[in-house]
């Protein structure tokens, strides 16, 4: 599959930002998804209209086991971020598919 | 409250010194330019905070729940959040603090 990472991601918005030095494009990415990770680091949910919102959900206390020892380990539970995509999210990726489908016939 | 994008374009602001319409304009083009990458079937990887990763999925039987009448639930491509580990460590941190 094609992917494209943090890096490229700034280099493509620096591309349609030529206003803005690529520095500040970067700074800027960052601060965004710092901000992002301290909302759900302290339990508060993300909603971005049309992309999707971030929420937490909780994993309840389980046994598990030591895998070398085999020894049974008592796990507190805890909390695991969640993506929910939006509608327009969801929409695009599914047309994109149809299309890429369509082409395969 | 939810963190918005209102609020991101707020910190871009008051942290970086963009000004608002700057500010407004690259919260709004970075989730554009993530949406547009899966769109086109691209993965996205941000390192320490996650994955959105692309699954396909085959068609399968359905069914209306009200009339019981089989309708085929067609092929489809959806998106998955996989946090990077530095995500899951933090957001598992914040339950410690709560017990």
């Amino acid at each position: 599959m094609n992917k494209i990472t943090k890096s490229e991601l700034i280099e493509v918005l620096s591309g349609r930002l030529g206003h803005l030095p690529a520095k500040d494009v970067e700074l800027a990415v960052k601060t965004i998804l710092e901000q992002m990770s301290n909302s759900l680091s302290s339990g508060r949910r993300i909603e971005i209209r049309g992309f999707g919102s971030f929420s937490l959900h909780y994993r309840p206390p389980r046994m598990g086991r030591n895998p070398k020892t085999g020894e049974s380990v008592a796990l507190s539970g805890k909390y695991v971020p969640h993506f929910k995509p939006g509608k327009d999210l969801r929409e695009r990726v599914n047309d994109g598919y149809q299309k890429e489908l369509e082409r395969a016939d | 409250m939810a963190l918005t994008k209102a609020e991101l374009a707020e910190a871009l602001f008051d942290e970086l010194g963009l000004n608002k319409r700057e500010a407004k304009e690259l919260v709004d083009l970075f989730f554009e330019e993530i949406k547009n990458a899966l769109a086109d079937g691209t993965q996205v990887k941000l390192s320490g905070f996650g994955n959105f990763d692309l699954r396909d999925k085959n068609r399968r039987p359905g069914r209306n729940p009200k009339t019981g009448e089989e309708i085929p639930i067609s092929a489809r491509r959806v998106v998955t959040f996989r946090p990077g580990q530095k995500l899951k460590t933090r957001v598992e941190a914040y339950a410690g603090t709560r017990e």
